[in-house]
């Protein structure tokens, strides 16, 4: 049973030599607080963002959206759009200046939601 | 003296000698995963390779009868399935699913404070226990959980005075005569309405509500803290558990699941990124930060590396139905506990071993963080759980067995048994059998559910559903 448990501690830490060649920078301890603190701050712009990207993965594997702040979201989401979506034409909704915005002015941030294919 | 040993139904077994016999009941080795057979039955969704994000199902559970099924997926919405009466001509079939509702549960929004994106994924889905016509049950995405009562409508009033058929009303001055509204049969229409909104109460992204065996209140956990809810009030909810550490920089670990005991109201259980469970009473105090019981498996030190902690956090934690056991899911196994013992799991079953030689690369394209989830069929002798490659696996609790089956279009003809599968780990590949390095880490089983009384089970790959039977002769 001993001969067993080292074959299983093997694969893992010949795992873990791959990974260390792979990225000399990688923190001694995965489960440390900063990699709890980047899935707990997940959306949150914060400064720890610029180092974020040195490291090769997000903690516990999320992928962090940041932005500066709601304008900053609003133009990322429309150049989404406008990548998904190349043929159109100005919207029409888009109300130019003429006079302040309310809410009901602007266009809603999802268009026509559709039904589920599970559902087709 | 001889034996016989005949299985009346998938669920029973009946041993007899002589002119005795004796009925076992489904706890025991009632033709666990092995011994039966299961069989395709349907597949909901879309046939193409193309995955839109929003198609992306993220949660599956039956309700307690088992005749409805309930799906969330990424795009926030929720479809619900029903199960036909059983077609008294067709005896060897169960009835199928079809659609009964289906309705946009949660949007996106956006934290305007925080700039911060809440998703409108749904995260889970809670069935209330019938108590009336209605329907009930309990969705919640990162930030708020709804209530949701599914309602029937099968009349409608007719022959109103002062109302034209279209809604318009009419000129009471040009009312000469009166007569009866009456109810009209009509169309079945199921309607779905937001009944509660429970909002504002978690700071970090919900991972898990469970209801209370009272049905009248619930909880609903995130990374860092539990609340209690009633389901009748929405302004307030009370915080049963904080892990949140004074100076956040001394963070070690998260919840990752937590669940209300199945008969005793007072008792629930919460699973850390770092692998234990921690069970807790209310009557002990208001704020259970401190647990009645802890369960921890010891490691042996000398074996930890960088994965360790990351392959022991806990995606998953759920209790039999008979309330004396709990398992647990991790990255590569699957952990039963008995309540009385918090020294080490009462039985592990490895779901893919041979994934601990490829920890480095399933680090890298993030699989290791993929968050399975497991559960129990009815009579708590089997447990189930998704893999890779489409693959879900089986493990009966008394024969020890276990089977890999494969969720796939290929085996679609209606009552088609499904083939076990096998994965190479290493050497010699065998005729049927899949290497490891075949394997497809994109096509992941990470929600299924099992039939509270049957064994029918729901199976979703990304943007399927899948829905299998055993074999009924």
């Amino acid at each position: 049973q001993d001969t067993q448990e080292k074959e299983g501690i093997l694969p893992e830490r010949a795992e873990e030599a791959k990974l260390k060649a792979k990225y000399p920078s990688l923190g001694q301890k995965p489960g440390g607080s900063d990699f709890l603190m980047k899935r707990l701050q997940k959306g949150v712009w914060d400064t720890i963002s610029y180092t974020f990207t040195s490291e090769p993965k997000g903690a516990l594997g999320m992928r962090t959206q940041k932005y500066f702040d709601s304008g900053d979201y609003n133009m990322a989401k429309a150049k989404m759009k406008n990548k998904q979506l190349p043929s159109a034409g100005p919207d029409k909704n888009l109300v130019t200046g003429d006079h302040i915005p309310t809410p009901q002015d602007l266009p809603q941030r999802k268009s026509s939601l559709v039904t589920s294919k599970l559902a087709g | 003296m001889y034996f016989v040993l005949r299985r009346k139904s998938a669920l029973q077994v009946k041993i007899q000698w002589g002119p005795m016999c004796i009925y076992f009941p489904p706890t025991v080795g009632a033709g666990g995963g092995n011994d039966i057979q299961w069989c395709f039955s349907q597949v909901k969704g879309a046939v193409d390779d193309d995955v839109a994000e929003a198609d992306i199902i993220s949660t599956v559970e039956f309700n307690h009868s088992g005749e409805l099924l309930a799906t969330g997926d990424k795009g926030g919405r929720v479809v619900i399935f029903q199960q036909e009466q059983e077609n008294k001509i067709q005896s060897h079939s169960r009835g199928e699913y079809n659609v009964y509702s289906t309705f946009q549960s949660h949007e996106p929004e956006f934290d305007y404070l925080k700039s911060l994106e809440i998703e409108e994924k749904i995260n889970k889905i809670r069935w209330l226990p019938q108590k009336n016509a209605a329907q009930f049950l309990l969705s919640t995405n990162d930030k708020t959980i709804k209530l949701w009562k599914i309602s029937e409508r099968d009349k409608r009033p007719e022959g109103y005075n002062l109302k034209e058929e279209d809604g318009r009303y009419r000129d009471p001055t040009t009312v000469t005569t009166l007569r009866v509204p009456v109810f009209r049969p009509m169309d079945l229409m199921v309607e779905a309405s937001p009944r509660r909104i429970f909002a504002n109460a978690h700071t970090y992204h919900i991972n898990s509500i469970s209801i209370n065996s009272d049905y009248e209140t619930y909880l609903s956990a995130d990374d860092l803290r539990i609340n209690l809810w009633h389901l009748e009030i929405t302004d307030r909810s009370f915080n049963i558990v904080d892990i949140k550490p004074a100076n956040m920089e001394e963070l070690t670990e998260v919840i990752t699941a937590a669940e209300f005991h199945p008969n005793s109201c007072n008792t629930f259980v919460y699973s850390s990124s770092k692998g234990t469970i921690r069970l807790c009473d209310m009557r002990a105090s208001a704020l259970c930060d401190r647990h009645s019981k802890l369960f921890e498996e010891p490691e042996d030190p000398s074996n930890r590396s960088f994965f360790s902690e990351i392959i022991s956090s806990i995606s998953d934690v759920k209790f039999s139905h008979s309330g004396r056991y709990m398992m647990t899911r991790d990255y590569l196994s699957v952990k039963i506990w008995d309540l009385n013992m918090e020294n080490r799991p009462v039985e592990t079953y490895q779901v893919h071993e041979y994934l601990r030689s490829k920890l480095c690369s399933l680090y890298e394209n993030d699989c290791i963080f993929d968050k399975f989830e497991c559960c129990w069929n009815g009579s708590d002798s089997v447990v189930m759980t998704g893999s890779y490659n489409n693959f879900f696996r089986m493990f009966d609790r008394n024969t020890k067995r276990d089977i890999t089956l494969e969720a796939s279009r290929e085996n679609n003809k209606p009552r088609t048994v499904l083939k076990p599968r096998k994965v190479c780990a290493s050497g010699k590949r065998k005729k049927d059998e899949i290497s490891v390095d075949s394997l497809d880490f994109n096509k992941k089983i990470l929600h299924t559910a099992w039939h509270p009384k049957e064994n029918i089970i729901a199976v979703a790959t990304t943007n399927n559903l899948y829905i299998f039977q055993d074999k009924v002769n």
